[in-house]
């Protein structure tokens, strides 16, 4: 599956709710596909897209939360999968695209390429929902399933190491911050 | 000899006022009454780490959903957490109101924290983040009060050290 197919697929169960993804391809095809204030570009702190997330979650029990990470920024922070579990917001939803590749910065391979099993790892971890969901067709399934669910929910999705002809997004990182942070306070009246 | 409770009470009381929710934490000794008092506060939230990297990431959603949080560490979890909070916080103007406690300075008699010690005060001066260093008790909430206010003001991530003297009873 491409991860830029997969995007296509579910970003209408995106687009209404709070999306923090990851930097790299997954933010320059999700904001391709069309940019919307509620969504947040993490565009550094590798690893840390999942806490922004769990923050995000907490800090707002009524709003559903999406974080789109990947397999090399969630090898940064595997804890975060104990974390997550521990608490359980139920508004939490986290999509890990797994190309098995560092993508952005050469191609090189990851541990899931050698047999790495993260699907293995965020269950044994705790988290009480993990989908593995290597279609678009049954992502979109699961991506409703886990929405509608009020579950915590990790969705693995095994994709290909292809990513956009550019990284560059027309979008200044602050402009990025404070409008996300504008929208959330809209989200939270 | 024993962390102080009584300190730890007036910090935590001062958190309160601060209108804090939120509260990260790993255990360390001089912390431990503070992260009991907010795991029985039913006000609040307290969010236990694997590693204070995450705690940027919480503290910085938190604070994009409009919530006032707190960051309880020992200042080896803060030398743990350099890459955030230059990657995250100072990249995208984040406020961190950070509670470090200061191991390995004056007084200190276990080996393994003196380097730690020695490293935070210039490395926290390297990052541009200003320090206070809550020496005494009649001041704790207005040092954590201001604190916050310059941390939201400025956009910037503020340090409080919480120093041997305030935290322990020899």
């Amino acid at each position: 599956m491409l991860r830029s197919d997969a995007l296509q697929t579910i970003y209408p169960n995106l687009e209404q709710h709070i999306v923090v993804t990851i930097m790299g391809a997954v933010a320059v095809e999700l904001f391709t596909l069309g940019h919307r204030h509620n969504f947040f570009y993490l565009e550094h702190a590798m690893g840390l897209a999942s806490s922004m997330g769990l923050g995000i979650a907490l800090a707002m029990p009524n709003q559903k939360v999406i974080v789109l990470d990947g397999d090399g920024s969630l090898l940064m922070n595997l804890g975060t999968l104990s974390t997550m579990a521990r608490y359980k917001p139920g508004n939490l939803l986290h999509i890990v695209f797994d190309n098995e590749s560092l993508l952005s910065v050469g191609g090189f391979p990851t541990a899931t390429a050698t047999g790495t099993d993260l699907a293995g790892i965020a269950r044994a971890s705790g988290i009480p929902c993990v989908i593995e969901a290597d279609t678009p067709e049954s992502l979109k399934a699961s991506v409703s399933e886990a929405l509608a669910s009020n579950v915590l929910t990790t969705i693995i999705s095994k994709v290909e190491a292809v990513g956009p002809k550019s990284f560059h997004m027309d979008l200044p990182l602050l402009e990025n911050r404070f409008q996300f942070k504008r929208a959330l306070e809209k989200m939270r009246q | 000899m024993a962390v102080s409770v009584t300190n730890s009470r007036l910090i935590y009381e001062a958190l309160k006022a601060c209108d804090v929710k939120i509260i990260s934490a790993l255990p360390e000794t001089w912390l431990v009454h503070l992260i009991r008092m907010a795991d029985e506060d039913p006000e609040m939230t307290l969010v236990r780490i694997a590693k204070e990297e995450e705690a940027i990431g919480i503290s910085a959603g938190a604070y994009l959903a409009g919530v006032n949080s707190a960051l309880l560490m020992q200042n080896h979890g803060f030398l743990a957490a350099i890459n955030p909070i230059v990657s995250l916080a100072l990249l995208y103007k984040i406020p961190l109101v950070m509670l470090i406690s200061y191991r390995g300075h004056m007084g200190e008699k276990d080996p393994w924290q003196t380097q730690g010690g020695l490293a935070t005060e210039p490395i926290l001066h390297a990052l541009n983040i200003p320090i206070w260093h809550l020496t005494g008790t009649a001041d704790i909430y207005q040092r954590l009060k201001d604190a916050q206010v310059l941390a939201h003001a400025a956009l910037h991530p503020v340090a409080v050290l919480l120093p041997r003297e305030l935290m322990w009873e020899d």
